[in-house]
């Protein structure tokens, strides 16, 4: 199917922001090369171009970096909470005057639209430094008795597909309760993360507060078994995951751990079609998929399945994909061609297990990495596109017949991050979200964050809590 | 056993507790119990992998039921637990005492404390999802709602020294948040605990809610760390180096795991607080768009 639309490119101007041609590893305020030396680039997935040279940390930056962090925890845990709040509001209001710079270099690091970074990524970025902004003087009114204690230094391990959003969930309540922070982001996505470092510069955060290691798995891992750290955050695959919980066993570290999801998204035969529609997209094609709440797997009733998927095809091939910048854009890049060619694989599979694939028209750029929104239809519970985590813009098609054949599928998974229910029936939505083991469970909406809003899985997609009163605990001695 | 007036008296068998029925372990297996002056009590169980694993499933068939029952009739089938257990304290004096060693009345102490750690759970069944849970106050439209829910199959090693108070401290707040157990008793001092069993089989608990073997700690423990249906651990009565390999066992399906508190520190008759309580929860969060009804200022 053609496009149904023709718009001309309206792209938004790079010139916002400043990238230097090579960073170093942050570590107690100031920017140093990594011990051995080594550096990684960091490339626009949209266009494949070399945006950055940045320093790689291995173990000896870790070790340097946590006991800079444990050095800074004696004061920093010790300022009056109104102290440690002031802190926090100004790096919201730094992160808010330069949202946009921030969402272009997002943008161009991670590849996402930049209509999402402009409106999602950087809002709640912002949104969630003032949150928690509030906690850190008034702890002791948050549930976990009169004084609770922060831990002390936190390794914080982040994914690349909310670089700085991730990275925000992750500093801003670990900085509020009173701990100092080592934090590695992804390999792909290190930029927004040493912008970051910039933001804490303006702000005055006293040095050694927030460091920042960009790096490798490897980095992550000897982060993960530091011995002097008190606290482990993690966001990214059930794997490491598990990995990471075997690492800490045996030892007092706290951990907490945000990992995958197969989202199922549930459509009743008398939802309103359009909307959930809407929805149904939402909750795929945002972010290309890269989701960990992702609503990954329809459940559509049998009764309304052709007149909605006649729609969602629709609505499909109006989708539109390309350059990332471009604030017409609905979908933009793959992050990386690791993930890319993670995702053609099980699309693969999907096809080759005996599921219908469909896409809508549509041209790929020739350069960067790519891939069409893709639907699977005919897909039983024992496809692997029903099952694993395919973390990109494909979405796989089920059919129930009851709400109790409903709310059986959508448990059937080793996850339970997210769930979305289509019904305009307040009781049946109660009743079926009610039954859902899922952390968050999205009704006539799906995808909706909020800095207040508690995040985070049952099951195989982690444990722990982010966001709101309860995102607090995972930082504090309790 | 004792036999003041020359007559005979009459032994119980010390059973296991699986789906709210009294089984021998299906090992045909048994070892002695002794109390504090290696006297010979009882022959308990001795469980076995597949007695482990009969419990897991007992537990995870009365998940649905328990966890769907109200928080009030919770609250009130706990209670009742306290109620039974007044009635059995003569029993249980003397079985502590036995198994830990204990005068007379510290042992009258400890029970009380027990039987009153169930009155405590009891109270907070119907608190707890308003204590922990509520509105969350989202910059949007929307209805979103944040509420505490059972983690599932919680697997707990019991305590090994306090036979009965840090059973009861351990397993009460598991089941009153809605979870279901699987218990494994202080190896050397089952006895309270099998006791227990009896007690709770007859306080409305739902079979299944509570199982309870006896045994060797590592060797009913280690296959429930690595049981794909459990969803949590509990590893207070597990020493430092079975601990760690429980823990590590049970990442494979990401349980939630309560370490131990270091070796012997543990004060039982202090004030539980809440910790347990939540331990074995996950929170909830659902969405609703709350719509408009009109332009501010319209009238109705």
């Amino acid at each position: 199917m053609a496009s149904a639309f023709e718009y001309a490119p309206a792209p938004e101007s790079r010139s916002v922001v400043d990238i230097a041609p090579s960073y170093g590893l942050f570590i107690d305020g100031e920017f140093t090369d990594a011990a051995d030396g080594k550096v990684f680039k960091t490339v626009s997935p949209s266009s494949e171009e070399v945006l950055s040279e940045v320093a790689q940390a291995g173990a000896e930056d870790v070790d340097r970096a946590v006991r800079a962090a444990r050095k800074a925890f004696a004061k920093w845990s010790a300022l009056p909470g109104s102290e440690r709040a002031k802190y926090l509001f100004r790096i919201a209001r730094i992160i808010q005057e330069r949202s946009r710079e921030l969402a272009v270099l997002e943008t161009l690091d991670n590849g996402k639209p930049i209509k999402e970074t402009r409106d999602h990524d950087l809002p709640l970025v912002a949104g969630h430094f003032f949150y928690y902004a509030g906690w850190a003087d008034k702890l002791g009114h948050a549930g976990f008795g009169p004084d609770p204690k922060p831990l002390g230094v936190a390794g914080q391990v982040i994914p690349w597909n909310f670089p700085l959003l991730m990275l925000a969930w992750k500093i801003a309540p670990a900085l509020a309760a009173g701990n100092t922070v080592v934090l590695k982001p992804a390999e792909t996505t290190p930029l927004s993360a040493l912008f970051f470092a910039d933001v804490c510069r303006q702000a005055g955060l006293p040095r050694g507060v927030v460091n920042i290691l960009p790096g490798y798995g490897d980095a992550g891992a000897a982060l993960v078994e530091h011995p002097d750290v008190d606290k482990v955050a993690f966001t990214g695959s059930t794997a490491v995951g598990k990995a990471i919980a075997r690492q800490v066993a045996g030892t007092r570290k706290k951990l907490t751990l945000e990992l995958g999801g197969k989202g199922a998204n549930i459509v009743f035969d008398d939802a309103p079609i359009d909307q959930a529609v809407e929805g149904i997209i939402t909750g795929i094609f945002f972010n290309q998929g890269q989701v960990c709440c992702a609503g990954s797997r329809l459940l559509v009733q049998e009764s309304v399945q052709d007149e909605f998927l006649d729609a969602l095809k629709r609505r499909l091939s109006t989708l539109r994909l390309g350059d990332p910048l471009d604030k017409n854009t609905d979908i933009g890049a793959i992050n990386s061609a690791e993930q890319l060619a993670r995702i053609k694989a099980l699309a693969e599979t999907g096809e080759a297990e005996g599921a219908e694939r469909w896409s809508p028209a549509c041209e790929l750029p020739s350069t960067g990495y790519w891939f069409a929104p893709t639907l699977f239809t005919g897909v039983t519970q024992a496809h692997t596109v029903a099952r694993d985590e395919i973390f990109g813009p494909v979405l796989s098609v089920l059919t129930f017949r009851t709400p109790a054949e409903a709310v059986a599928k959508a448990n059937n998974s080793q996850y339970g991050l997210s769930a979305g229910i289509w019904s305009e029936k307040g009781s049946r939505i109660l009743a079926v979200a009610d039954k859902l083991r899922a952390g968050v469970v999205w009704a006539n909406t799906f995808n909706k964050l909020d800095p207040t809003s508690p995040f985070g899985g049952y099951k195989e997609s982690g444990f722990g809590r982010e966001g709101g009163r309860h995102g607090l605990e995972a930082y504090l001695d309790v | 056993m004792s036999d003041d007036h020359n007559r005979l008296s009459v032994f119980k068998t010390y059973k296991l507790y699986v789906g709210g029925k009294f089984p021998r372990s299906e090992s045909g297996r048994v070892y002695e119990v002794t109390d504090s002056r290696d006297k010979w009590l009882a022959n308990a169980p001795l469980s076995s992998r597949k007695d482990a694993r009969d419990a897991v499933v007992a537990a995870r068939k009365a998940f649905g039921g328990w966890s769907g029952a109200t928080a009030y009739l919770r609250g009130q089938i706990l209670y009742r637990v306290a109620e039974m257990m007044e009635g059995r304290r003569g029993q249980f004096v003397r079985e502590v005492a036995d198994a830990e060693g204990l005068s007379k009345s510290k042992a009258v102490e400890v029970v009380e404390a027990a039987v009153d750690r169930w009155v405590w759970y009891a109270g907070w069944t119907d608190k707890v999802s308003q204590v922990l849970g509520g509105a969350n106050p989202v910059s949007g439209p929307f209805f979103n709602l944040s509420t505490p829910e059972p983690t599932g199959v919680v697997a707990v090693v019991a305590p090994q020294e306090s036979s009965l108070l840090g059973l009861v401290s351990v397993l009460a707040p598991v089941i009153a948040t809605g979870n279901t157990a699987v218990v494994v008793a202080s190896e050397k001092a089952p006895l309270p605990a099998l006791s227990l069993a009896e007690v709770l089989a007859t306080s409305d608990v739902p079979g299944g809610v509570v199982n309870i073997l006896s045994g060797r700690t590592a060797e009913i423990a280690t296959p429930l760390a690595a049981h794909q249906d459990v969803n949590a651990l509990d590893l207070t009565g597990a020493g430092p180096e079975l601990a760690r390999d429980l823990e590590v066992a049970a990442a494979d399906n990401l349980k939630r795991v309560v370490r131990p508190q270091g070796a012997d520190g543990v004060d039982w008759s202090a004030d539980p607080g809440t910790g347990r309580l939540t331990a074995f929860l996950e929170t909830k969060t659902v969405w609703h768009p709350t719509g408009s009804l009109g332009v501010s200022g319209s009238a109705y």
